[in-house]
């Protein structure tokens, strides 16, 4: 019913400082409900920063931006981040780091170990609710990060390069549950990495940003129906997919 | 486990025969007992003189707990507002160093003189001297909050409270225990230099400061001796005491405590 995008860029420039050159130069981007766009480019292209805009941690220097509708600093009980780290508590134990996010948005503390209880059993972690983060494997941590992120109920999801430490099997793994946890809800998401097979395995549309200064240089459908699982990656279309965008993200860096 | 059996029998052996050398140097080159009390000696007079030994021990050791704990909670009250305003830490961090440099023995005489003679002024003799190493490694942790994490509870508007209480504090907590232990070390120097100048501290008794100095002028080298071997002991009770803390506070979740043993 509502046409408002869920992100909105509107000709936007970034610089860290006013005498530096832009990091984000002219961006237009909009970004409908449900959509998983991955924003794919070598590092220094600006894809972090523009995750960091729509979360309201950094302001822009010109242009507008809306989540929902609203200013990012106005929307974040809309969204969640999950950094490119874990940035897990260590001193909390697995249950406690995802009720964190519950707990800071003053929620009782029933209510917030069912829901952390709810969501350990989703992303298969319930063994290790007691544990301290420093027991864990790099994926079961990026697991809790993912559980915290989700915790709060969002309707967008900002992820960093989040699989970006792990090894190709849990990476893989990874990816897989991430489309199966979306099943279930309908975030929109918007991702960010620099693995074209990570780019094109997830998402519904994939950005591809040139650096000095960070541009869309273009922008592919990933026309593969949803739900995708691990045999997806075997066949031609794919391929053919992740072909494209390597060729276009090899284009876009040589410019 | 095993290795530790072994280490702790290594250092038996090696005390023991320290004191076998001890012994028979006093005997071999005829040292007089005032300059060198053989071992034995000693151990006659700490078996003899225990009551005042032990009386000595717990004045000497509620100076120095009075004064490392004072400087706990006002060091990390100092910290606190160090981490809040960075402008003060600028301005006023170069002044924590000084009260580092700054020799205790110079300073005790004028703390007692404004202080009074009395337990106050040597365990505020300690507190001074406990301070500054507390001061530097709370704020450090206070102010070396990993950007990710204080982003996070920014993306879910934590209050300045909620991040000091959820965030900042409980990260600042192994860095404070590392001040404790340095400060800990130097607490017991701390309540006997105070005591070497303020006497007697309680009625016809005074602190191991304070029973030194009256060891050496009846030139009693055996107690002098059984009081070394006193201060000896508190130094390790206070640093064992913070290890304890530091053990029982982070062992489950912070790597530098891990149990011995387990690092691969």
């Amino acid at each position: 019913m509502s046409t408002i995008p869920e992100i909105l860029f509107r000709d936007v420039t970034k610089r860290f400082r006013a005498a530096d050159p832009p990091v984000l130069q002219s961006i237009d981007l909009t970004i409908e409900r449900g959509e998983f766009v991955t924003l794919l480019g070598p590092s220094g292209c600006g894809k972090s920063t523009m995750l960091k805009l729509v979360a309201g941690l950094e302001p822009i220097t010109s242009g507008q931006i809306q989540v929902n509708g609203l200013e990012p600093r106005h929307a974040r009980r809309l969204v969640s981040f999950v950094f490119q780290e874990a940035t897990l508590l260590p001193w909390r134990t697995v249950e406690r780091n995802v009720a964190l996010a519950l707990e800071l948005e003053a929620r009782t503390r029933e209510d917030a170990l069912e829901t952390t209880g709810r969501l350990l059993d989703l992303v298969g972690l319930t063994d290790v609710a007691q544990s301290y983060p420093r027991a864990l494997s790099g994926g079961q941590k990026m697991r809790v990060s993912i559980a915290r992120a989700l915790a709060t109920k969002p309707r967008l999801l900002l992820m960093d390069e989040p699989f970006a430490a792990l090894d190709e099997i849990n990476r893989d793994r990874m990816n897989e549950e991430i489309l199966r946890l979306r099943e279930a809800s309908s975030w929109t998401v918007l991702f960010v990495t620099h693995s074209v097979a990570e780019a094109v395995f997830l998402s519904s549309r994939v950005v591809i940003l040139s650096p000095h200064p960070g541009r869309i240089a273009h922008t592919i459908s990933v026309d593969l129906p949803y739900p995708r699982t691990a045999t997806l990656r075997e066949t031609p279309e794919f391929d053919t997919l992740v072909n494209q965008a390597s060729r276009l993200l090899r284009e876009a860096h040589r410019v | 486990m095993k290795k530790n059996l072994i280490l702790a029998a290594n250092a038996v052996v090696v005390f023991a025969a320290l004191l076998c050398v001890w012994q028979a140097a006093v005997w071999v080159l005829h040292i007089p007992p005032y300059m060198l009390p053989p071992p034995v000696n000693v151990g006659h007079a700490i078996a003899n003189r225990f009551p005042e030994l032990w009386a000595s021990f717990w004045i000497s050791g509620e100076a120095a707990a009075a004064g490392l704990a004072g400087s706990i909670v006002g060091g990390l009250l100092i910290a606190l507002i160090f981490a809040r305003l960075p402008w003060l830490r600028r301005m006023l961090f170069p002044y924590t160093i000084l009260l580092q440099t700054v020799p205790i023995v110079a300073i005790a005489p004028l703390i007692l003189m404004w202080a009074g003679q009395g337990l106050f002024a040597v365990a505020l003799v300690t507190f001074i001297i406990c301070l500054a190493p507390i001061i530097a490694n709370a704020t450090q942790g206070l102010i070396s909050v990993d950007t990710n994490l204080l982003q996070l509870f920014l993306m879910h508007n934590a209050s300045q409270g909620q991040i000091l209480r959820k965030l900042r504090l409980p990260h600042s907590l192994p860095y404070l225990f590392v001040g404790i232990r340095i400060s800990s070390g130097i607490a017991v120097i701390g309540a006997i230099t105070g005591e070497l100048f303020a006497g007697s501290t309680r009625v016809g008794q005074g602190g191991l400061g304070y029973s030194i100095l009256y060891a050496m002028a009846q030139l009693q080298t055996d107690y002098l001796f059984a009081l070394v071997f006193t201060a000896t002991i508190l130094g390790f009770s206070f640093f064992f005491t913070v290890m304890f803390f530091e053990w029982l506070f982070l062992h489950k979740w912070h790597e530098s405590a891990r149990s011995e043993g387990n690092e691969s």
